[in-house]
């Protein structure tokens, strides 16, 4: 759908996926390396355990379906170079510190004199100003200040971080987003501008509703409870914690545990399995689902609930209690790992899954398909990330180099 | 005045819950005419959720205006017509917003809208160039089709809940509906290029958003990890692989914490000079990331030795002016006094009729050179449906308030 557009990407692992993102949905995306390669490539994880930066997990998964060249940006010849592409191109992406492209004369002014339609996207953790723009913003440090660390954890341990990095990615695909609203704008303005996509206003969005309401109204604070999220208020007007998240016979699972008279019907017949099961119910038995919530419920029978639904889980394992969920409308997920989801019932009805051919590796490898299916073409993954300056010579003969010119500049370390 | 990115983009919504509203919003934000449809007799149940706004008087009931959590998601113009689907002048009414409509999103399970003869198929008859965008926990086919989709669930389901913990004790969720506002960017992305392709071409499309299928795409490396390697990702409380000291630390106050992030060498020369280079930090292995990675929980007890002497706010200020990462573990209250946060103006406080003043009106995470968002409070149900009939649908005062009888706008 978006063939028509060419995206030069300056980004680090940061915001790899902007790129990706539009790339799933047809643009043109160069990935612009310096000579010898990105650096987060020598980050893992790798294939085979094998530190390679042709072989970097990472760069494979946000950077596929990109072009990618070689080109040193801070070299006079190599700011020239760019400057052609970018009369070739509609959008630049970076997440480089702030500033920095200015400070080599690449900034959105210097990019704008060459052609006046590009639009320059930058992600970073804070902004481009206010008073936190020269920031550091390792992931930890930018969830922190985005408010999703302090409600996260155990309140006997320290809140936590995710063990994961992928926080800046939230605002990477800000970024592509705010890159699609400057293009729809260039349609009536007849140029480009300077967009901005800020991880830390992203992760506040997450924020928004649950951390920020109660303190709207009640100026309350809301704080981490384990595996529990909301607070619920019971017959005696304490406050009372039901988990979220639940251990099961081979993992975990989440239960989104509704008690109101919509959810009476899920809520007997989950009692009518846990029976089932050999499990005493106990004054569960003749508890009217259909009018009573929480509120009419004491602290001891809010625990045996508690307890007779968590004896039962750990009887089954996450795929039982799929297979249940989905027959009976339950509101209960399993918390899928990497295995689960590869053989997820769902996704392989839906095809999901792409293989993508690595012939360097003599291999090929599962990646998730398309963010969305459409009937106007596939959107998504198509072919593995770039090798080290593999589209040089396409790149650069479009611009009109030599053979000989292209060697000359590989000899001096430009591309 | 500078034309909006969406002017002129007519959009018609029947989301439910977060992902469609959230979709949506960054369109409406910019410009594009959104119009609401809802009925009272099966409202959207975050109209229902808690924390509500206290009621004016005692007894009152808090009706279907007064959820938090409905108002600080909606913060784009809309406009809002009521319309129950039980009566057939509705599905009528509906229909001609349909031939109005560039964009139909909707965020109900699969069935909601074939049963009413409006899916696709049924929008196409009324206008072929039409972009329908649905978005469900898991996608309008397959097995699992049918079923609600709330992002509580989603969250696990997309691993979600498998990334946040210490090793030696059962995870815990990152958020409680992570994906909700994970999917959203995808989701707009494919409207964004549905209606720049169908002004290019004139054609429209249908998309199909799976929430699962957005979420998944935030989790490649470690479904590429686990197919080459084996390795399912392993919890590691705060710790990072390749970076110590790493992680949140007691602070002065009661629960005040501050993340610090040593990411290199150099940067560890820095931290040592800006907390007084005590004489711990001098032993030589510390000077490479393996050394101080082997030894990182005595790193961690003797920097929070040191913070623990500070409020957070401090330790931040003095390790990123000297070029080390760190900030406040914020919580609700620093959040809404964070100075960056507000250098943006992103806590839009906004008049309601039924919540008073209320702060947490956001606009995106975006900030253009050329454009403004419009922030505004959302739309009460049916708050437009006169002006909609009339004045977009050419409808008569006296059909209006005919239909209204016969209970087409309850």
């Amino acid at each position: 759908m978006l063939s028509c557009y060419r995206v030069l990407d300056l980004t680090d692992d940061k915001a790899f996926i902007c790129g990706r993102a539009l790339s799933d949905f047809g643009a043109e995306v160069i990935k612009i390396e310096k000579p010898g390669g990105d650096a987060s490539r020598l980050k893992g994880p790798f294939y085979k355990d094998e530190v390679d930066p042709e072989k970097n997990l990472t760069w494979f998964a946000f950077n596929s379906n990109k072009k990618g060249i070689t080109l040193d940006i801070t070299t006079p010849t190599g700011k020239e170079l760019f400057l052609k592409l970018i009369k070739t191109a509609d959008v630049v992406i970076e997440s480089y510190a702030v500033g920095y492209l200015e400070s080599i004369g690449l900034g959105y002014k210097d990019l704008s004199k060459v052609n006046p339609r590009i639009i320059l996207t930058s992600i970073s953790g804070f902004g481009q100003e206010g008073p936190y723009k020269d920031y550091k913003d390792p992931d930890i440090v930018v969830r922190a200040l985005g408010g999703l660390i302090y409600t996260a954890g155990y309140d006997d341990r320290p809140p936590l971080g995710v063990s994961y990095e992928h926080t800046h990615y939230l605002g990477a695909m800000n970024g592509a987003v705010g890159t699609m609203i400057a293009l729809a704008q260039r349609v009536h303005i007849g140029q480009g501008q300077h967009v901005e996509g800020i991880t830390q206003q992203a992760l506040d969005i997450v924020c928004s509703a649950e951390i920020e309401g109660p303190y709207a109204f009640f100026g309350e604070i809301p704080k981490r409870h384990g595996r529990a999220r909301a607070a619920v208020t019971l017959k005696d007007g304490s406050t009372y914690y039901n988990p979220l998240l639940w251990s099961c016979k081979d993992g975990f699972i989440a239960l989104n545990l509704l008690l109101n008279p919509a959810s009476a019907r899920n809520n007997l017949s989950m009692m009518e399995y846990i029976k089932r099961d050999g499990i005493d119910i106990g004054s569960f038995e003749n508890w009217d689902w259909q009018t009573k919530s929480w509120e009419d419920m004491s602290r001891g029978e809010a625990d045996k609930l508690m307890e007779v639904l968590g004896e039962f889980f750990m009887n089954h394992t996450k795929d039982e209690l799929l297979a249940l969920a989905t027959e009976n409308r339950f509101q209960l997920g399993p918390c899928n790992n990497a295995g689960d989801v590869l053989k997820y019932p769902q996704l392989n009805a839906r095809n999901f899954w792409k293989d993508i051919e690595h012939p360097e590796l003599g291999t090929s490898l599962k990646y998730p398909g398309g963010a969305v299916v459409t009937t106007q073409g596939y959107v998504g993954i198509k072919r593995r990330a770039p090798l080290i300056g593999e589209h040089n010579d396409e790149i650069y003969k479009e611009l009109g180099l030599t053979s000989v010119e292209i060697q000359d500049l590989k000899d001096k370390k430009v591309i | 005045m500078t034309k909006k990115p969406f002017e002129g983009v007519k959009i018609v919504q029947l989301c439910w819950a977060g992902v469609g509203i959230y979709t949506l919003n960054y369109l409406s934000h910019y410009g594009a005419t959104t119009i609401r449809v809802e009925t009272a007799t099966r409202p959207d149940p975050v109209r229902l959720f808690a924390p509500f706004a206290p009621t004016n008087k005692e007894g009152e009931p808090v009706g279907l205006e007064r959820s938090a959590f409905f108002s600080i998601t909606h913060t784009a113009p809309e406009l809002g017509i009521s319309l129950n689907f039980k009566q057939p002048e509705a599905i009528e009414i509906f229909k001609k917003l349909v031939a109005w409509a560039d964009v139909v999103g909707e965020g109900f399970p699969t069935g909601v809208m074939d049963k009413l003869g409006l899916d696709y198929e049924g929008l196409k008859q009324v206008n072929p160039e039409i972009i329908m965008f649905r978005t469900c926990g898991y996608g309008h086919t397959g097995p699992m089709a049918d079923q609600p989709g709330f992002g509580s669930i989603l969250t696990a389901v997309t691993m979600m809940d498998t990334i946040t913990g210490w090793p030696d004790r059962p995870p815990v969720p990152p958020s409680t509906y992570y994906t909700d506002q994970l999917s959203p960017m995808y989701g707009s992305l494919a409207i964004m290029a549905a209606l720049d392709y169908k002004r290019r071409t004139g054609k429209g499309q249908y998309i199909d958003h799976a929430q699962i299928e957005a979420g998944l795409n935030y989790m490649t490396p470690l479904i590429l990890d686990y197919q080459t390697n084996g390795r399912e990702l392993a919890l590691k409380g705060n710790k990072c692989d390749y970076a110590a000291p790493h992680g949140v630390y007691r602070c002065k106050g009661v629960d005040r914490w501050v993340a610090i992030a040593v990411m290199n060498d150099e940067e560890w020369q820095i931290f040592v000079k800006a907390i007084g280079s005590p004489e711990w930090a001098k032993k030589p292995e510390y000077s490479t990331a393996p050394g101080r990675i082997a030894d990182s929980d005595e790193l961690d007890r003797r920097v929070e030795e040191w913070t623990a002497n500070y409020p957070p706010e401090q330790v931040q200020k003095l390790l990123q002016k000297a070029g080390v990462g760190a900030g406040v573990v914020a919580n609700a209250k620093d959040l809404d006094e964070d100075p960056q946060l507000n250098h943006y103006n992103f806590y839009r406080e906004l008049e309601h009729p039924y919540m008073d003043k209320l702060r947490y009106y956001h606009p995106d995470p975006i900030k253009l050179s050329n454009a403004e968002p419009d922030v505004q409070r959302p739309v009460l149900l049916g708050e437009h449906t006169d002006h909609i009939c009339t004045e977009i649908l050419g409808m008569t005062q006296e059909e209006v308030d005919g239909l209204r009888k016969k209970g087409v706008f309850d």
